[in-house]
């Protein structure tokens, strides 16, 4: 019993600790930028090595994923008492309310969220850091602060050709012989209600800015060598997977309850 | 100049410096010399800050760097240059860009103006031409030299090198070495340099702190260095033939 009390304590203890340390962290990002040109800079490579580099991957899992969504709802809706076009709307809800901004966050977590803390804590350990920060730049603020920037700007957008591409499956789903064009189309206009769009792009804003700041905080506080870095991306991207998934749930609570 | 005050750095148990006190002086190069491990990474680290000291005092020219808010500390770095044992150039820039890079964050050069500091950086290290390389397509000894480079851009008040001349061939190495001492000279730089050559003791020790056991056991000049009787010292310098063989001569 007692044995077990002493671990319950060492990981909250830890758990706190750490939590402050993204904390200071966070604090440190978000300061006056020495040079706003360079921050500029840095925020557009950023934007394209991971924002507009995501598109590919975004694109073909939104095709498949709406195409795959429309014929399971039609495979379940299968009832001669409800018409077909019911089929397009439950695709669209499911597409716009949770596939395109949780799931599509989630394999970004993945596919940005290792970049960054792999980048970061190579970065670490290789002491170029530590250059910065001997040179009078803020590290936390030059390196975090603007793939904040980029990804909360460019998710939304995202997000929304996801949602788009989506929809375009759905539709070379049904006209693959699941419905009629004409009771798809109509079915995505029935009923709907663009504050769905805006509770998307919500949660979709507050996902970018937890991968970011969670990967960044893995690779920034990395010590030691490859192994390391290794882990610490692993944990980035275990740790802003729960993140999304437990902020959907608070968001979702929030925003449509 | 700095004054370094009784400074006392452990990492856990492990106690690394255990009250050090020295001065570096302005025009002067200022060696630390001492075994691998004894520390000399570590000092540097907490003389300009990286590593925060468990106790004792900092001062550049009269300032205590624990005193400094945020502002004045970062205003503080930027009249630093440090060369990184490990050189710790960005690997994502090309050698202009790794050159340049204090330029273009705090000051309002022209491009081309940039292009011209980084050539006479470069120039000066004896590595011309190579401005649009990566780090990564240059040797060892190149790196290190771009490391020099971009520490002395700024034309910093203080130049930190953690071993500058490890992995240079004996020529380069004296190259480097009257640079460093050549621009500290010209500029009244401060410079702190960490080594355990002892061609460079002997070349460029105006000033010598040897460290040992977390301690200063020894400070001199390069001349001095040669003709003390201190035994650690002597123990230290004298452990090569070479040397063994200089000092029965001398
Ligand atoms: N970040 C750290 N965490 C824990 N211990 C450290 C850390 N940095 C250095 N040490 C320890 O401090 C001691 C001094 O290391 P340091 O790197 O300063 O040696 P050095 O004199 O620079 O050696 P070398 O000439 O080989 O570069 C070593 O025992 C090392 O293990
Ligand atoms: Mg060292």
């Amino acid at each position: 019993m007692q044995n077990y009390s002493y671990f319950r304590d060492m990981f909250f203890s830890k758990w706190i600790e750490s939590l402050g340390k993204y904390m200071v962290l966070l604090g440190r990002t978000f300061r006056r930028p020495e040079n706003g040109k360079m921050y500029y800079k840095a925020f557009l490579s950023d934007l394209d090595l991971l924002g507009i580099n995501s598109l590919g991957i975004v694109a073909v899992i939104s095709l498949f994923v709406g195409a795959v969504v429309t014929i399971q709802t039609a495979f379940n809706l299968d009832d001669p008492l409800i018409p077909d076009y019911y089929i397009a709307i439950a695709t669209r809800e499911s597409i716009v309310l949770e596939f395109s901004p949780t799931i599509i966050s989630l394999i970004l977590a993945g596919k940005v969220g290792s970049n960054i803390a792999s980048t970061l804590g190579s970065m670490r350990v290789s002491e170029q850091i530590d250059a910065l920060e001997v040179m009078g730049v803020n590290p936390a603020s030059y390196l975090i602060a603007p793939k904040i920037a980029a990804l909360a700007f460019f998710n939304p957008i995202l997000i929304i050709i996801s949602m788009a591409l989506g929809l375009v499956g759905g539709y070379l789903a049904s006209i693959g012989g699941v419905m009629s064009a004409e009771d798809y189309i109509y079915g995505l206009t029935v009923d709907f209600n663009a504050y769905h769009i805006t509770y998307a792009l919500i949660k979709t804003f507050v996902f970018a800015f937890l991968i970011v700041s969670i990967s960044a905080y893995f690779g920034f506080y990395v010590r030691g060598g490859a192994i390391e870095v290794g882990i610490n991306a692993t944990k980035a991207v275990v740790s802003s997977s729960v993140a999304i998934i437990v902020s959907n749930y608070m968001l979702t609570q929030v925003l449509l309850v | 100049m700095i004054e370094v005050k009784e400074i006392r750095k452990s990492f856990g148990e492990h106690e690394v410096l255990k009250g050090i006190d020295a001065s570096f002086y302005k025009g002067k190069t200022n060696l630390i010399i001492g075994q691998s491990g004894s520390g000399k990474t570590v000092f540097l680290k907490s003389l300009v800050g990286l590593h925060e000291i468990d106790s004792g005092e900092i001062e550049y020219d009269g300032t205590a760097l624990g005193g400094l808010n945020r502002k004045d500390r970062k205003s503080l770095r930027t009249e630093m240059g440090m060369v990184f044992q490990g050189n710790a150039l960005f690997d994502s820039l090309t050698i202009e860009e790794n050159v340049t890079f204090a330029l273009s964050m705090f000051s309002e050069m022209s491009a081309a103006e940039k292009k011209d500091r980084a050539d006479f950086c470069l120039e000066r290290v004896n590595l011309p031409g190579v401005n649009q390389k990566f780090p990564s397509e240059l040797s060892g000894g190149m790196q290190k030299r771009v490391a020099i480079a971009r520490a002395i851009s700024m034309n910093p008040n203080y130049l930190f090198c953690d071993e500058p001349n490890s992995g240079l061939d004996p020529k380069t190495a004296i190259v480097i070495d009257q640079l460093l001492q050549e621009i500290t000279q010209e500029f009244e730089m401060t410079t702190v340099i960490n080594t355990h050559d002892m061609n460079s003791v002997i070349e460029i020790g105006d000033h010598i702190i040897f460290i040992k056991d977390g301690k200063k056991a020894w400070q001199g000049t390069g001349e001095e260095i040669l003709s003390t009787d201190n035994t650690e010292i002597v123990d230290f310098v004298y452990s090569s033939e070479l040397f063994k063989k200089i000092r029965r001569k001398l």
